[in-house]
């Protein structure tokens, strides 16, 4: 069975009494391991999915199921402590919070966790390493620069060792050098810690770094290009 | 990190804002203190009256006297224990600013009926045998620095005329609330200077054996002297002081419209405030959210920043406040007693927390109920 397992995934708002489609009927498996490319224009349902796939919004219809849990049943608090246990996010904008520094952001999500101080800092110090940026963790977000800040990001998702992190245009903010380097070390994560990545992209250099590229239009799956995973 | 971290790190992101909103509190806070140290000048009489004693005045006001005769008959009353009497003097130290309260006192007893007043036995026996022998308060000791043996003039007011006495001694309270502003003369001295008054006292305090019967022996007093020349009104000590207050009008009522304005004024601006903090920062709880933080943590952790802020602010202006009465007296003695109880620090603290949780509630709620696809997408 897939660690990820969708089925007839609709998500539907409201605007007054009109019904605005943005998922329609979506079927989708991931393993463990994968590194998936969602591609498709604005507006085509892509952050939708990743949402949904997070469990910070709730479909229309359908059902997620993730390593055995039905996630589209659980009922708000339970979906919160299975999203700090069980999902990473890399956002866009990197999301830092301002005042802490990169080592306290990284910390936040191990907040919620019984770890002790002597453990949480070990878990922090081991993310920022994985992640290139030991040297860094007492700088505040301002004082980094762009694919720093984003390092710092992608430790704050793996600091709690989830099932899955979900990357929301991990490199749309970031030149070309340090979009190159973020996905070295998302692929490196996939590929030396058997990682498993769903990522939102526009960018088709950064979907050729997946195993799987999936294109959404209109909400509904088009097509699959894999540049395939390793053998 | 801890949560404390993590809720002082955002108290810091605007340092300014923080301070004015921790300084409205410090102001409120200061002034709750001031008028809680007023009200307790005011009231003071009230706080530090004897369960045990009854002031007997005359009927008809208490400027007019009681005669001197009446002690004897009062502890034949079934019920009371000791007497002792005293008068209002009246005079004027070098000039009428310098007010504090004369009192011509009955040598023999009253200390029997005051024991709050801890006075050494030395410099009481010198005040039995001096006739122009006077007793004064430490406070009012400090104020004027007079010392033992020193010989204090003062202008009769009631009582026309020249007159010096020596300090044979200083009283101090045995609690903190004690009045020793005070400035006990011999009664006898008194009567002796005054022919054309002769016999008569301003008033009686009497102790009885049981405070639980102090209504039952108040009649049984009034009783005793009903239909004379002289009737008698008598009131237990705190009534007395109650009544008293009163006359310079409903301190309580001014000082709690006062304070609830004050209040109101700073939870409005602190509504304010955490209603600004949170709006600017509602992408950062949508990342606390994403990252698994509970609906309930976030409300939590933005009252917890009211809270801080309130608990320091209100730290603040009341340790100020308690500051501001150990300076002393800047009435020039009408409020002799400057004194914030405890009961006044912890009652500002709580008000200030209440304000505090209170003027975050909304702010907290919207940040509780806020949905993290929609923070996320508002850039």
């Amino acid at each position: 069975m897939s660690l990820i397992q969708v089925r007839g995934l609709s998500k539907t708002y409201r605007r007054g009494g009109e019904a605005i489609p943005v998922l329609q009927a979506l079927d989708l498996d991931a393993d463990a391991g994968d590194f998936v490319a969602f591609m498709g224009p604005s507006g085509s349902g892509k952050t939708t999915l990743l949402n949904l796939l997070g469990g910070l919004d709730v479909p229309s219809a359908g059902s997620i199921r993730v390593a055995g849990d039905e996630i589209t049943r659980m009922s708000a608090p339970t979906l919160t402590a299975w999203r700090a246990r069980h999902v990473g996010f890399v956002f866009q904008t990197f999301n830092l919070i301002p005042v802490l520094t990169a080592f306290q952001n990284v910390e936040l999500p191990l907040l919620l966790t019984r770890l002790s101080k002597a453990e949480r800092r070990r878990h922090v110090e081991t993310a920022l390493e994985v992640v290139g940026l030991a040297d860094r963790m007492h700088y505040r977000p301002r004082e980094l620069s762009g694919g720093q800040e984003q390092r710092a990001g992608i430790a704050r998702a793996l600091v709690s060792d989830p099932t899955f992190l979900l990357c929301d245009e991990p490199t749309g903010d970031l030149d070309r050098k340090s979009a190159d380097e973020i996905l070295d070390l998302l692929s490196g994560l996939v590929e030396e810690y058997d990682k498993t990545v769903l990522m939102v992209t526009h960018d088709p250099r950064a979907a050729a770094r997946a195993h799987v590229v999936l294109h959404l239009d209109k909400g509904v799956l088009v097509g699959a290009g894999a540049f395939g995973p390793p053998a | 990190m801890s949560y404390r971290r993590l809720v002082q790190a955002s108290l810091f992101r605007k340092k300014v804002r923080t301070a004015l909103t921790i300084g409205s509190f410090a102001v409120a806070l200061f002034l709750f203190g001031i008028l809680a140290v007023v009200r307790g000048a005011f009231q003071q009489g009230v706080d530090v009256a004897g369960a045990d004693r009854l002031v007997v005045v005359n009927r008809v006001s208490i400027i007019q006297p009681l005669p001197l005769a009446y002690r004897d008959r009062l502890l034949r009353v079934p019920g009371v224990t000791h007497a002792t009497f005293a008068r209002w003097f009246g005079g004027v130290y070098q000039d009428e600013r310098n007010f504090f309260p004369q009192f011509a006192v009955d040598r023999e007893h009253y200390r029997a009926v005051f024991p709050e007043f801890a006075i050494a036995d030395a410099e009481w026996q010198a005040f039995l045998a001096d006739r122009e022998g006077a007793i004064v308060g430490a406070a009012l000791a400090e104020r004027f620095t007079w010392r033992v043996g020193d010989r204090i003039p003062i202008k009769g007011g009631v009582f026309p005329g020249a007159w010096e006495f020596n300090v044979s001694g200083i009283y101090r309270g045995t609690r903190p609330q004690d009045d020793t502003s005070q400035f006990w003369l011999r009664w006898d001295y008194l009567d002796q200077r005054t022919p054309y008054r002769k016999g008569v006292v301003g008033w009686y305090t009497v102790r009885i054996a049981d405070p639980a019967q102090s209504a039952d022996v108040a009649r049984r007093i009034d009783g005793e002297f009903a239909n004379s020349p002289f009737e008698t009104k008598t009131d237990t000590e705190t009534s007395f002081a109650a009544a008293w207050v009163r006359q310079a009008g409903n301190i309580g009522l001014l000082i709690t419209t006062v304070g609830g304005v004050v209040f109101f004024t700073l939870l409005l601006v602190t509504g304010n405030t955490m209603a600004l903090a949170v709006r600017e920062r509602r992408r950062e709880f949508a990342i606390l959210k994403a990252v698994g933080f509970s609906d309930g943590l976030v409300l939590v952790l933005v009252l917890a920043e009211s809270a801080i802020m309130a608990l320091v602010g209100g730290g603040l202006g009341l340790t100020l406040a308690k500051l501001g009465t150990l300076l002393g007296d800047p009435t020039g003695g009408l409020l002799p007693l400057l004194y914030l109880p405890p009961t006044a620090i912890v009652t500002g603290l709580a008000l200030a927390l209440v304000v505090g949780l209170l003027a975050s509630v909304l702010p907290a709620l919207s940040a509780r109920r806020l949905r993290v696809v929609e923070a996320l997408r508002q850039i």
